[in-house]
């Protein structure tokens, strides 16, 4: 790199036509620069498009959450936050989310530590399979708990004689934000834990520690940041989560309505005022999770170079 | 016992392969794979003609329609866009930028009903920009087609931005040396080597938007044959008790889920090979 600039060729911002005199850049070696970059004004006009459609699609929507919730004033909003089937969704969606986000986190130090901890024949399948509700369509996510739990399902007679109600009651509730949230802690724990490789593991069970220890004392160290990065994203879609969930709830109002579907239900009942209230609940968790993400983001970066510079 | 005498390839001294594995496949059996495997079962055991005619009836197909039409056009739009937001956000330096980065996730943090709502009210005859076109958005297939963008856009963004960032800059100086106008440097030296990222990014954003429902169903109007997406059907049927019927249409968009997969799947390892190529001249 020091080299190629030291070299003569002051001529290449020349060679590559008119874009070179776009930048008026007096010293040579930013002339240089000035032939592996765009002329100013294709710079601006790239900046303004970029910017412009993330304010069209992105900015605007965010925006409008947050003024149409106060648009009716303060005290519309604050009872509307506050009112017993709002309070009930909340305390619902909490709860969804209080089991789901552990549930998951263990399932991904298990998957991580057998992916990439030890080599195994059907890697590449499990791999896949972890990843399968990504790109199952959160309808049919839903769909398909009907179908194990529901009355005509493989379960339901069991279930009708027992007096046990899963599907239009919590626990499917709670199985479908499990379902739709299942990837997301182990996907980001197997790159870095395989980038990471076991070499420190090995080191301390030679020197004598058993399993827990190592995972406490060598392991965990390691990946607290990826762990606390997949938790944020988790937690946020099971928060969050609306198709899925649509379909086993059954929509009572004040005893499976998670926020979601309370905001589908105020919305279908014309009060918008009090459903962009309670969406904007749901917005400010948002920007907290983006702002925590762009936090972690830079630490889990840091883990994975650490685990590249030391393989 | 059972794993690590019959799957691992090689010893090793680190404990809990056994432990972990299990618990990984107990999990996964119970909470995905036995309920998967419920819709297939459901539909084989179903008569081959009520599935034939659930899934090929004209409201169905006007759905299969606009879902791919309708995200076709998004990912497009969406791979275009993306490419010059993840350009701007990697090369060019401007005031914020580490906020407007932040911003790209909102669709993955924004709750999907919130979204819709939001856009809905943006989109109205009387909304902040619904206003000003002289066409009506919300309550029209062209909803649908904003919803698909909205929620796409990150998958692109976040394809493209790492390997925008390791591409290598003295491919680009040598091209200019040898005399390659900017455009030309793009065309034939950057553009290949963004492709198979590019095309993931694309198939994500695709893959998202035809199994997208809560930020659709608000903007949509859901008119049946005009502006019903498939999910909708799914849910449709499974209110007035056609569970069988409900089932066949998500097997249909199980199976092309499942072949996006591998799409998917191929084309970052596609991606990969080309990283791992670039990364290799580059020491």
């Amino acid at each position: 790199m020091s080299a190629s600039l030291s070299l003569p060729v002051p001529d290449t911002a020349e060679l590559s036509g008119s874009e070179g005199s776009g930048v008026a850049i007096p010293c040579p070696p930013a002339r240089l620069e000035a032939a592996t970059a765009e002329p100013f004004w294709l710079r601006l006009t790239l900046t303004a498009v970029a910017l412009g459609f993330m304010t069209l699609f992105l900015f605007v929507p965010l925006a409008t959450v947050f003024f149409e919730a106060f648009r009716k004033g303060f005290e519309v909003y604050l009872a509307a936050i506050t009112e017993d089937d709002a309070l009930s969704a909340i305390r619902l969606t909490l709860t969804a989310a209080l089991i789901s986000v552990p549930l998951n986190l263990i399932f991904g130090v298990a998957a991580a530590w057998a992916i990439a901890k030890f080599d195994f024949r059907g890697k590449n399948l499990l791999l896949t399979l972890i990843d399968l509700p990504f790109s199952v369509s959160p309808v049919v996510s839903g769909l398909i708990y009907v179908l194990v739990f529901g009355l005509q399902g493989w379960l339901g007679e069991f279930l009708g004689d027992h007096d046990l109600k899963v599907i239009f009651a919590v626990p499917g509730i709670v199985l479908a934000t499990v379902f739709v949230t299942f990837p997301f802690v182990a996907r980001e724990l197997i790159p870095l834990m395989q980038a990471q490789g076991s070499e420190q593991e090995e080191a301390a069970v030679v020197l004598g520690a058993s399993g827990w220890q190592v995972f406490w004392r060598v392991t965990l160290p390691n990946i607290k940041w990826a762990l606390l990065y997949g938790v944020i994203l988790c937690n946020a879609r099971a928060f969050g989560e609306f198709g899925a969930v649509s379909v086993v709830s059954g929509h009572i109002r004040g005893q499976t309505n998670t926020l979601p579907l309370h905001i589908e239900t105020l919305y279908n009942e014309y009060q918008f005022a009090a459903a962009f209230a309670v969406a904007s609940l749901l917005a400010g968790l948002a920007l907290v999770t983006l702002g925590l993400k762009a936090l972690v983001e830079l630490r889990v970066k840091a883990e994975l170079r650490t685990a590249a510079a030391n393989p | 016992m059972l794993f690590s005498r019959t799957l691992l390839k090689r010893h090793s001294v680190l404990p809990g392969f056994d432990l972990a594995l299990g618990f990984t496949l107990l999990y996964l059996s119970l909470i995905v794979l036995l309920p998967l495997s419920a819709a297939f079962l459901k539909t084989a055991s179903a008569g081959w003609e009520h599935i034939w005619a659930s899934v090929s009836s004209p409201r169905v197909v006007a759905s299969y329609q606009l879902t791919f039409g309708a995200s076709l056009a998004a990912a497009t739009l969406n791979a275009l866009f993306g490419l010059i937001i993840t350009w701007v956000l990697v090369r060019y330096p401007f005031p914020g930028k580490r906020l407007v980065d932040a911003l790209v996730d909102l669709p993955f943090a924004l709750p999907t009903a919130v979204a819709g709502i939001a856009l809905t009210a943006i989109y109205a005859d009387n909304g902040v920009i619904g206003q000003w076109l002289p066409f009506k958005v919300s309550f029209t297939p062209l909803g649908v087609f904003v919803a698909m963008v909205f929620i796409g856009l990150p998958f692109v963004v976040r394809t493209l931005q790492p390997v925008l960032e390791d591409i290598n800059h003295e491919l680009e100086e040598a091209a200019a040396t040898l005399g390659a106008t900017r455009w030309q440097t793009f065309r034939l030296v950057i553009l290949p080597a963004l492709l198979p990222a590019l095309l993931t990014g694309f198939a994500l954003a695709f893959a998202r938007a035809l199994g997208e429902y809560g930020s659709i169903i608000f903007i949509a109007g859901n008119m049946p044959m005009v502006s019903e997406i498939t999910p909708l059907l799914i849910i449709t049927k499974l209110e007035q008790y056609d569970v069988t019927g409900a089932t066949a249409i998500a097997v249909v968009m199980l199976l092309i889920a499942f072949v996006l997969l591998l799409g998917i799947n191929l084309l970052q390892a596609w991606a990969r090979r080309r990283q791992g190529l670039a990364e290799g001249s580059d020491r």
